[in-house]
């Protein structure tokens, strides 16, 4: 057991955190989010270049990387900065690419910043839900015909190519079934409606209307996507935590500083015990959020996978949202204004809640996972 | 990052365990699981089992005959022994005193207290707190005079726990009224056979008889038993307390209550069906297994960064306060487990040689007062209150 990063880990974090911290300062964010793509291409090529995006893949993939720590650290820094370039989108995709060993090419331009994916799996009533698939993919001859509906796809406005989830076989809710596809975003019969989400990010509801694809736009084998997207979503939630994680260091520092800084009745706030006990709080929830990241990374490819991630899950939605509040409301109303930044920090901790499953989601399949566990161990 | 235990781990932890299957008497740890009250002797039998073993001190630096175990060693000998139900090991000499001694203390008092500690020949108790004097311990008044070689002592110290047992007693005592209070603190160690030391049971409110007060009244210690400086007490006393609170998390303690909770759980039913199957119970529990799984990384993260042997830093606050909390809910959570025979209490029940039928399940009797008497561990070691008071001073710059 060892609580230390490698050095070469250690410099990628320190490299995206330089990256951050020079280049990247709130008004270049808003500016990057506001623009018509809602990210720069060139910030995007700048990452890529540096590795970041191949840091997330493993060798065997052509990546330098690919470990749960990788996915961590990479992401935590992203967090601290707000970065609304495609990292998460990309990551999904090319995780579902990666670990069904198809479309090696695709994953290479992926790595390389070229081409962009999205991970086009959620649909309008499938909640959290991972084997809830309405869309279906018809085989005729060596084609698939793809039909439904995909909800709040992350980056998918600006995706070039989509990795979408289809129902070859099965009721709605059927684990079995299930296919992923790789499908050309400019694909006749492919309706993308792109729009903004409410902390700066943009997503998309897309529509597929007998979108028709080869056999070879199949990912992996037919019927069996969910460990797939089980793999997905593991490596999804753990970067989006990680990502919050980054975002509640920022909050927390401005709120500290803020608590130094700012005066009433003739001290600094932070004098008062009333706001330096919730501060404390604070901390210390802090780094149980960090110790179940930890968990939930070096459990990413073990049997304790889901567990470790749930618990991250649960964690971030519960302890962030007291943090991401507690920001606010120790700052007082400059903390409301859309100028200062702790705010957009707050909004971001809050709607990585939404991702990959809620606070609540994420205890109901502890319970399940426990329950699981305990009638194993009563047969056995 | 590595959450793997290396193969030296994996072989240290087999050891452990095996330790734990052979040597822990089985009259010890049926009562441990059962939460029987221990006695004295069983203490002391466990106490020397453990110090044949080379197991008592093991976390003390190699210089002084320990092992200087790192913090994933410590993490598993306590996990192991208490899902084996061994008994948590009396602090005060071995834990509290000891570190002092080992950092500021004389080589006579090393080499005599020391070894004595570790043979059980003098088992030790903590006068910090006074009546007037709890979160605010540097305002305490009990005295120490010099006169000659010796000093006289008068005064009053509370929350002894154990202090019936005890031979020995460390105590901060007030050698100075210049300056900050903190100043005129001296660190004292006293021989409780000298005449004029006075031992009165306090009970708690669930009936047991835990702490103490230890009244001194015209007692001479001699001089030599000052330990370090007169008026330097305070900063030994805070080293102290830091150590105090190093094993604090109870991480091992939470594992093994939280799998008697399961069990209970199981056996309770709620409209036929076992309680642990009922949704809001289940997100209770599963919420402390959240945290408790985070705080067990983060007091092995905490522990590590303490360099080999250096106390840890103010970030031990943290843990102090996550690790009482978690084992309060823990406690919270059995009682309600039990519905109504959460209330029948016969606390003769508790002593081993017990033979009348239980009321209600086995495991009942002592829950509710068990769930009482750790409220205490909020309030003791420096209250919550006061952790996060460090956390705020010493982290945080406010």
């Amino acid at each position: 057991m060892d609580f230390t990063h490698t050095d070469e880990r250690q410099m990628l974090a320190d490299m995206v955190g330089r990256f951050v911290r020079d280049q990247y300062d709130i008004e270049t964010r808003h500016a990057n989010a506001a623009s018509d793509e809602g990210f720069s291409r060139e910030h995007w090529g700048q990452l890529a270049e540096l590795g970041v995006i191949g840091a997330l893949f493993s060798e065997d993939v052509g990546g330098f990387g690919g470990a749960g720590f990788d996915i961590a650290v990479v992401f935590e820094q992203l967090g601290s900065g707000l970065v609304v370039e495609p990292f998460l989108a990309n990551l999904l995709a090319g995780t579902a690419l990666a670990a069904s060993n198809s479309h090696a090419d695709t994953l290479e331009e992926l790595m390389a910043g070229s081409t962009l994916l999205a991970w086009a799996h959620g649909e309008p009533a499938s909640r959290y839900s991972l084997n809830q698939v309405e869309t279906t993919a018809e085989k005729s001859g060596s084609e698939f015909r793809l039909n439904g509906n995909k909800a709040v796809v992350i980056s998918g406005d600006t995706a070039d190519k989509l990795v979408v989830s289809a129902r070859t076989s099965g009721d709605s809710d059927a684990p079995e079934g299930i296919s992923l596809f790789l499908i050309p975003a400019d694909a006749e019969g492919v309706h993308v409606r792109g729009y903004p989400t409410v902390d700066g990010y943009r997503a998309a509801e897309i529509a597929l209307k007998d979108v028709v694809v080869p056999a070879e736009a199949l990912i992996g084998e037919e019927g069996q996507a969910l460990a797939i997207i089980e793999q997905v979503n593991a490596a999804g939630t753990l970067a989006v935590s990680a990502e919050a994680l980054g975002a509640i260091n920022v909050g927390i520092d401005m709120t500290l500083e803020y608590l130094k800084t700012r005066k009433q009745f003739g001290v600094p706030i932070g004098k008062f015990q009333a706001l330096q006990h919730r501060m404390a709080d604070m901390m210390t929830e802090r780094e149980q959020i960090r110790s179940a990241l930890i968990n939930a990374a070096g459990h990413l490819h073990s049997s304790e996978r889901n567990w470790n991630v749930s618990a991250l899950k649960n964690l971030v939605g519960r302890a962030g949202r007291n943090i991401a509040e507690e920001c606010i409301q120790m700052h007082g109303g400059i903390a409301m204004t859309w100028e200062y930044a702790v705010g957009h920090y707050s909004k971001r901790i809050i709607m990585i809640d939404h991702l990959f499953g809620d606070e609540d989601h994420h205890l109901r399949r502890i319970i399940k996972l426990g329950a699981a566990a305990a009638a194993t161990a009563t047969v056995t | 990052m590595d959450l793997n235990y290396t193969p030296e781990e994996q072989a240290y932890q087999a050891e452990i365990r095996s330790f734990f299957a052979d040597k822990l008497p089985t009259e010890i740890s049926s009562k441990v699981k059962a939460k029987k009250r221990l006695t004295k002797q069983d203490m002391e039998n466990w106490h020397a089992i453990l110090n044949t073993a080379g197991y008592l001190n093991a976390h003390w630096p190699e210089e002084f005959g320990g092992k200087g175990w790192n913090a994933i060693q410590r993490d598993i000998f306590d996990v192991e022994g208490n899902a084996a139900g061994a008994p948590r090991v009396v602090p005060f000499g071995l834990n509290m005193l000891a570190p002092v001694l080992m950092a500021f203390g004389s080589k006579e008092q090393q080499s005599f207290h020391l070894p004595r500690i570790l043979d059980g020949t003098n088992w030790w108790c903590q006068g910090y707190s006074e009546p007037g004097s709890g979160s605010d311990l540097a305002s305490l008044k009990m005295s120490a005079v010099r006169e000659g070689d010796e000093y006289v002592l008068n005064g009053q110290k509370t929350w002894t726990t154990l202090g019936q047992y005890a031979n020995w007693i460390f105590c901060l005592v007030r050698t100075g009224k210049e300056g900050k209070p903190q100043e005129g603190i001296s660190f004292m160690l006293v021989d409780m056979d000298t005449p004029g030391v006075e031992v009165r049971p306090i009970i708690l409110l669930e009936g047991t008889h835990e702490v103490n007060e230890v009244w001194f009244t015209d007692v001479r210690v001699p001089a030599a038993n000052l330990v370090g400086e007169e008026n330097k007490g305070w900063t030994y006393a805070k080293y102290l307390l830091v150590h105090e609170r190093s094993g604090i998390a109870g991480v091992g303690d939470a594992l093994a209550s939280i799998d008697h909770l399961k069990h209970i759980a199981r056996e309770q039913k709620l409209d036929g069906k076992p309680l642990a199957e009922d949704p809001m119970f289940a997100a209770r529990l599963a919420e402390i297994e959240v945290d408790l799984s985070a705080m067990r990384t983060t007091n092995m993260r905490i522990m590590q960064a303490a360099s080999d042997g250096a106390p840890p830093g103010p970030e031990v606050s943290m843990l102090k306060i996550k690790g009482t909390v978690l084992r309060q809910s823990i406690n919270d959570l059995t009682r309600r487990a039990l519905g109504p025979y959460a209330m029948p209490f016969v606390s003769e029940a508790l002593e081993m040689g017990y033979n009348e039928e239980p009321i209600g399940p086995d495991y009942a009797n002592p829950v509710s007062a068990d769930y009482f008497n750790h409220r205490k561990t909020s309030i003791y070691g420096g209250s919550n209150e006061i952790q996060r008071n460090i956390i705020s001073k010493m982290m945080m710059g406010l």
